[in-house]
């Protein structure tokens, strides 16, 4: 168990590290998502109720975006050197290159959510501070089931020629459940959440991201394997 | 030069031809006799006359999809390529029907519900995202050259593809019923009931029909790719 946990810190220090030092790819993508954020204002109208009511459905969908554009990358640098042929020959299991990559994709995303969230806090007028918590946990479990099959699909995707447009196609369908409960938490949770409601999908989440964390887990072998 | 053995073009099995003529003619049967004995029900009138394609298609599409999970285990598993191209050619044949069940379903909800598209129709909505779900998969494929490589990713995404199924329908739902507008004529009474279920088997004969065509092109298709890495290996030696 111990050499696993080595393995995957190993995966997980060596993809983390790369991106500190060039932080090409956190830049961009923040940059993006705050774009993002601005144009659903343009799109949306100056209307502040209505972008209040439509801040969540905003929120993650630019969460969804954002990592998509990350997914891909995460497999860049072992596919340009060609050094994914090295990583899968040491020894040990092949999974702990998937633990270790999701790891570092929650750690990515969850970063740029960091800047995300008071950005839309402040364009959309949401006030974080009543149910801050809760909202903490619902971002987080949104991101560790986004992120697993983000993880696993773009394994598969980041060596084909259509990989800008294979891995939305493959990923998003996917992740039908995931955005209505984090959307539908996140919004009861931005309102006060009187009724409880947001108890129910937080409560999906948890079950949509034990079952495909451990589907990708299992499966990732598979798709990995040459 | 070497001559090439040539790969044997693979048989279509013989039960197919006759099956599919049995299977058009007991499709013309069951839609004549539904069509002609049903009685024009209450609300829709004879509209209600595409639920017997509409919904046989639907189911046909959910069996399809069962046999691309099934087989894409079994792949995993024995590694028999013939697993993966026929659950590829399920795959297929699934999308026909759950986009054919879709768009016949839009048809009936314009006059029925007053629209093409219904949010807050559990099934219809999850129906479309199953469509997304298989067409990447057959996306993925098409874009996969390495056939074994193609064949364990396709049955990766196969099975959580299908996992995938039901969460999908029980999250629409419950997010529907929070929404909550308005519920869906969910039975069907009884003069309608056999013709529904006779459709459904003929239904299934066409999925079967269908999918063992397919099935049988994967393979040629297959067949002519080995002919050709034969011809390139030995030299050259291209008759065309």
């Amino acid at each position: 168990m111990a050499r696993e946990i080595g393995r995957v810190t190993a995966v997980l220090w060596k993809d983390l590290t790369a991106e500190r030092r060039t932080k090409a790819n956190f830049n961009s993508v923040v940059f993006l998502a705050a774009l993002t954020l601005l144009l659903f204002g343009f799109a949306l109208g100056p209307d502040t109720e209505a972008l209040r009511e439509a801040a969540a459905g905003v929120l993650w969908l630019t969460i969804l975006f954002s990592g998509v554009l990350s997914f891909n990358r995460s497999y860049d640098q072992e596919l340009q050197g060609g050094a994914l042929e090295t990583l899968l020959l040491y020894p040990g299991d092949r999974r702990a290159i998937f633990v270790g990559k999701f790891l570092a994709n929650l750690a990515f995303l969850l970063l740029v959510e960091a800047v995300l969230l008071p950005t839309a806090a402040i364009l959309y007028g949401l006030s974080l501070a009543d149910s801050l918590g809760p909202l903490l946990l619902v971002l987080i479990l949104g991101t560790i089931g986004f992120a697993a099959l983000g993880t696993f699909y773009a394994a598969m995707a980041s060596r084909l020629r259509a990989r800008e447009v294979l891995l939305p196609l493959l990923l998003f369908p996917m992740m039908v459940p995931l955005l209505v409960a984090a959307v539908e938490s996140t919004s009861a949770l931005l309102g006060g959440d009187a009724l409880g409601n947001s108890r129910g999908w937080i409560r999906l989440l948890v079950v949509f991201d034990v079952i495909f964390s451990v589907a990708a887990f299992l499966a990732f072998d598979y798709v990995i394997e040459e | 030069m070497t001559s090439v053995q040539r790969v044997p073009r693979p048989h279509r099995p013989r039960w197919v031809v006759p099956f599919a003529a049995f299977a058009v003619l007991f499709f013309i049967g069951t839609q004549a006799h539904g069509l002609l004995t049903s009685p024009p029900e209450l609300d829709m009138g004879h509209l209600q006359k595409i639920l017997y394609v509409h919904v046989p298609a639907a189911w046909t599409a959910l069996v399809a999809y069962l046999i691309v999970f099934v087989l894409s285990i079994l792949y995993l598993w024995r590694r028999n390529e013939r697993h993966d191209l026929l659950a590829a050619s399920a795959a297929e044949v699934g999308v026909v029907f759950n986009a054919l069940a879709i768009a016949l379903g839009s048809i009936w909800g314009r006059p029925t519900w007053g629209v093409w598209w219904a949010w807050w129709d559990a099934r219809l909505v999850s129906t479309a995202v199953l469509l997304v779900i298989y067409v990447g998969y057959l996306a993925m494929r098409a874009f996969t050259e390495d056939t074994e490589r193609r064949a364990r990713w396709s049955a990766a995404v196969g099975i959580l593809g299908f996992l995938n199924a039901y969460i999908v329908y029980m999250s629409v739902k419950w997010w529907r019923t929070l929404h909550q507008i308005q519920s869906t004529p969910e039975t069907v009474d009884s003069p309608y009931k056999l013709a529904m279920r006779t459709n459904a088997f003929a239904f299934l004969f066409l999925m079967i029909v269908f999918i063992a065509l397919r099935y049988h092109a994967a393979r040629v298709d297959r067949a002519a790719d080995e002919r050709d890495e034969e011809e390139a290996l030995s030299g050259g030696a291209v008759h065309v």
